[in-house]
């Protein structure tokens, strides 16, 4: 019951600010200046009036922005996102053909960067003030400072252009693969670079997160009393320090899942990676202002839907934290 | 009266001929062309759609121009060769124009080419949705006497008729699909059907565009080529090292850095090719708002020209691949002269010239303060607008550079709000139809881009522009053009820079890329892979 009355007020405050994220987006969306209309004629090195008018009238760009508004957030309520200026095709259909690559890439990123950031982070605070924790936290600071497309490029030459292992960009071989599992094959073949030049980058940030978090909660008072009633170390770490010490990581990982889907822009761009941040980007600068909303209204879901996750699995990890409300 | 005229035939007789010699060379030079193999390039950014009309964006062009044709192609010199119309003729009066139509040419669904897909594509489809060719056909009363031939009548003459029926400005589409449906949302633009060499297969967003060969097509035994993959790959340093390994054999405009060029240049496996522009014929300028003071004195005009070092531009920001621009018509124009008033760097003229407007330098040797926004393309544009900041700063003209992304810079230009801007612009295959757009004094028109944004406005001019476009005569066009140039480079209606001659690189087994004025954008039913 506890958890319902707390889904139930959850989903409340969920459409609230859905709704009110769609407005914001709308009107930020349109402060940028700049004429879709303008920039369709500039992509085409030509423009007529009536070229003009034309688009205008059919994207209803002609009305008042506080009618364009009310159209777009009643469609919305019927989960109509418009339609692209540019291509004229459904921006539904759009987001969601780009939407699996974005998942996958950033997916594989996340979970490989949340394992391996959060284990090396462990071991770093384990043998805090050694060698080894010397090399990890330098070479995690190394991965964080530098530029994710330099570090992607960096691997291409590697792995691609010096060795020949790993394809340098794309999601799929330009001649098709037969097969359901050569096809995965080859599609993970393509992952392996930009999930890793993704990873590495949130690696670099869960070592040092666990490793803060972990080195703060083991100078705790309740950590000093389990060592002093003769707990082996390792029940000490592990049901003691690193149960505590999840907690901002938990918080961190679910603000980062919220991002998965416009999170990848660079590393999309570097790879070619099919993905949706990419058409984020490039509907921005041809102000496909449909496009862009949409693309928001997904990521804002998602903020939305997995701080509910967050929410949750630090309730599970700290009871205390339920109580308190 | 409808005659045909002895010079058009002649010069038929002399086109055809000249077809024949190429294709004699051709075959003698590149040894027998070989059947088969999968060409990869690159294109970027990925297009909003794949009709020419509907859509004019270079990357939509590459590919659709592989699928639709026109009446007519160009060749380097832009003389007309024959593409859907096998032959054709204008009256000496240059009111009509007969187009005989080839037989035995099927759309990829198997239905028949005729006349009707002609006048149909030249009378309604084309005065609909082609912004830039709107008003050459609404010019025509077009009409079939017969399913082979089409006639184009004209109330007065009108000089670039003639190079208006490529595939880039009047696309041929078929009736039975357009007809009678809303040309912009029809379902076929996402799977068009076209006359040309390849079909097209598949779109996958934000991959590639899949194009394969049509065995039906007209010339027998073309295209070489089995199929095109079109892939979208989106950073310029991932673009050259695809070429540079292999992974794709062609790219071109502004696919790689010129930076890159240089370098890929001098690989063995690579090719570099900057012909292929003509039809297209592209100059950079900067634009003076001539609405503004200083710019509306021509005086500061022409410091500003004499302060610009052009061939460095040339040489240092675009590589060595461009041309100084002399004027307002592009070098490869029949129209051309050089016989214009020229502008050689030299500081000390502008600051002479400053001096006698009064525009004395202060203690900081500033004389005016002005602004640019220059064209947000990427680097090579950035560093010419740096360029110019410090060329204009060394005679007393302190620069602001104004940031802006695509979107800004249109809607300023457009709205006649700025100062200085840089930018350029496809003068296209006739001043007519490419040149006179930026200059005529009707078509400032705000809010709209690619008019008459600088405000230039010259009553002679107009006149000049206005009679050569209705001349029949190519002799007499020349002569009204040349007085055009001379006028217009004497008034410094805009600073000229360079011509562009954007790099098509190809791998080096790859034969026919270019081979007449469309360049990249031809059909490439002649490509081949050398064995």
């Amino acid at each position: 019951m506890h958890y319902v009355g707390f889904a139930l007020q959850w989903l409340m405050k969920a459409l609230a600010v859905v709704l009110a994220i769609t407005v914001l987006n709308f009107l930020i969306v349109r402060l940028a200046p700049g004429d879709p209309a303008i920039v369709m004629a500039g992509e085409a090195g030509a423009a007529d009036s009536q070229f003009l008018a034309q688009v205008r009238k059919d994207f209803g760009l002609d009305r008042p922005i506080y009618v364009q508004l009310a159209t777009y957030v009643g469609k919305v309520l019927t989960l109509d996102l418009g339609r692209s200026y540019r291509t004229r095709r459904p921006v539904g259909d759009m987001l969601l053909e780009r939407l699996p690559a974005t998942l996958l890439l950033t997916g594989t990123a996340y979970i490989f960067a949340l394992i391996v950031g959060a284990l090396l982070g462990a071991i770093a605070a384990a043998k805090a003030h050694t060698f080894l924790d010397s090399v990890l936290t330098a070479v995690a600071l190394v991965f964080y400072a530098t530029p994710i497309f330099w570090v992607g490029l960096l691997l291409i030459l590697v792995f691609s252009v010096q060795l020949g292992w790993l394809p340098p960009f794309g999601m799929h071989s330009l001649i098709p693969v037969k097969g359901t599992l050569w096809q995965m094959l080859d599609t993970l073949k393509h992952l392996v670079l930009p999930a890793l030049t993704l990873g590495l980058f949130y690696v670099a940030v869960y070592v040092r997160l666990t490793r803060a978090s972990m080195l703060d909660t083991a100078s705790l008072e309740y950590v000093k009393t389990a060592r002093a009633k003769g707990l082996p170390e390792w029940r000490v770490l592990t049901a003691h320090i690193l149960r505590t010490a999840l907690i901002p990581i938990i918080t961190f990982a679910g603000m980062q899942a919220g991002n998965l889907v416009g999170g990848a822009i660079v590393v999309e761009t570097v790879f070619a990676w099919p993905g949706i941040g990419r058409l984020a980007f490039d509907a921005l600068f041809q102000r496909d202002y449909n496009i862009l909303l949409g693309v928001f209204l997904i990521s804002a879901l998602m903020v939305v839907f997995f701080n509910m996750l967050t929410d949750l699995a630090v309730r599970v990890a700290d009871p205390r934290v339920g109580s308190r409300t | 009266m409808k005659t045909s005229l002895s010079r058009s035939g002649s010069c038929l007789a002399v086109a055809l001929a000249l077809v024949g010699l190429v294709l004699f060379e051709a075959g003698h030079a590149a040894a027998q062309p070989t059947r088969g193999g999968t060409l990869n390039s690159t294109l970027w950014p990925e297009p909003p759609g794949i009709v020419i009309g509907i859509h004019l964006n270079a990357p939509t062009l590459l590919p659709s121009s592989k699928i639709f044709e026109g009446l007519l192609t160009y060749d380097f010199d832009l003389k007309p060769q024959p593409m859907l119309a096998e032959t054709w003729q204008v009256s000496s009066d240059g009111l009509t124009y007969t187009f005989h139509l080839r037989h035995n040419v099927n759309w990829h669904d198997g239905k028949p080419f005729t006349s009707k897909d002609v006048v149909f594509s030249l009378t309604k489809f084309i005065p609909e949705v082609h912004p830039r060719s709107r008003p050459t056909f609404q010019r025509a009363d077009v009409s079939a006497p017969d399913d082979y031939t089409v006639v184009l009548k004209l109330k007065e003459p009108y000089g670039p008729m003639i190079r208006s029926l490529d595939v880039i400005s009047a696309p041929i589409v078929p009736a039975h699909i357009y007809e009678g449906t809303n040309y912009r949302d029809n379902p076929a633009n996402r799977h068009p059907i076209g006359t040309g060499p390849f079909k097209f297969d598949e779109w996958k967003s934000g991959q590639y565009i899949h194009l394969v060969r049509n065995n039906d097509y007209w010339q027998k035994g073309k295209p070489y080529l089995d199929d095109i993959y079109y892939r979208f790959i989106p950073d310029s340093a991932s673009r050259a090292l695809a070429l540079e390994q292999g992974e794709v054999q062609l790219a071109t405009q502004n696919d790689i850095e010129l930076v890159d060029v240089a370098r890929l240049k001098k690989l063995p496996n690579l090719r570099v090719d900057t012909k292929g522009w003509e039809w297209g014929s592209p100059i950079s300028w900067l634009e003076m708002n001539l609405r503004r003071a200083p710019f509306k004195d021509v005086r500061f005009r022409k410091a500003v020209m004499y302060a610009l070092d052009r061939n460095f531009i040339r040489d240092s920001i675009f590589f060595g691949m461009a041309k100084v621009a002399t004027g307002p018509i592009h070098s490869s124009s029949p129209f051309y002269t050089s016989d214009v008033p020229t502008y050689p760097y030299d500081p000390q003229k502008a600051k002479a010239l400053l001096d006698e407007m009064g525009l004395k330098p202060d203690a900081n040797g500033i004389r005016v303060k002005v602004s640019l926004l220059g064209l947000p393309y990427g680097e090579l544009w950035d560093r010419l607008s740096q360029y110019i900041k410090q060329a204009l700063g060394q005679v007393g003209i302190e620069v602001t550079l104004e940031p802006s992304d695509v979107a800004g810079w249109g809607n300023r230009i457009a709205n006649w709000d700025v100062d200085m801007s840089t930018t350029y612009l496809t003068t296209l295959s006739d001043p007519a139809l490419g040149v006179a757009r930026t200059y005529i004094s009707e078509n400032q028109k705000k809010g709209v881009l690619f008019t008459n944004t600088s405000g230039y406005s010259n009553p002679e001019v107009d006149r000049l522009f206005a009679e050569a476009a209705k001349e029949p005569d190519q002799a007499k066009r020349k002569e009204l053009y040349t007085k055009v140039q001379k006028i217009l480079v004497d008034d410094v209606a805009l600073a000229w820079l360079v011509e562009l001659q954007w790099p098509t690189i190809y791998d080096a087994r790859l034969k026919n890329v270019i081979h007449n004025g469309l360049g990249p954008n031809d059909n490439f039913a002649d490509v081949y892979f050398e064995k």
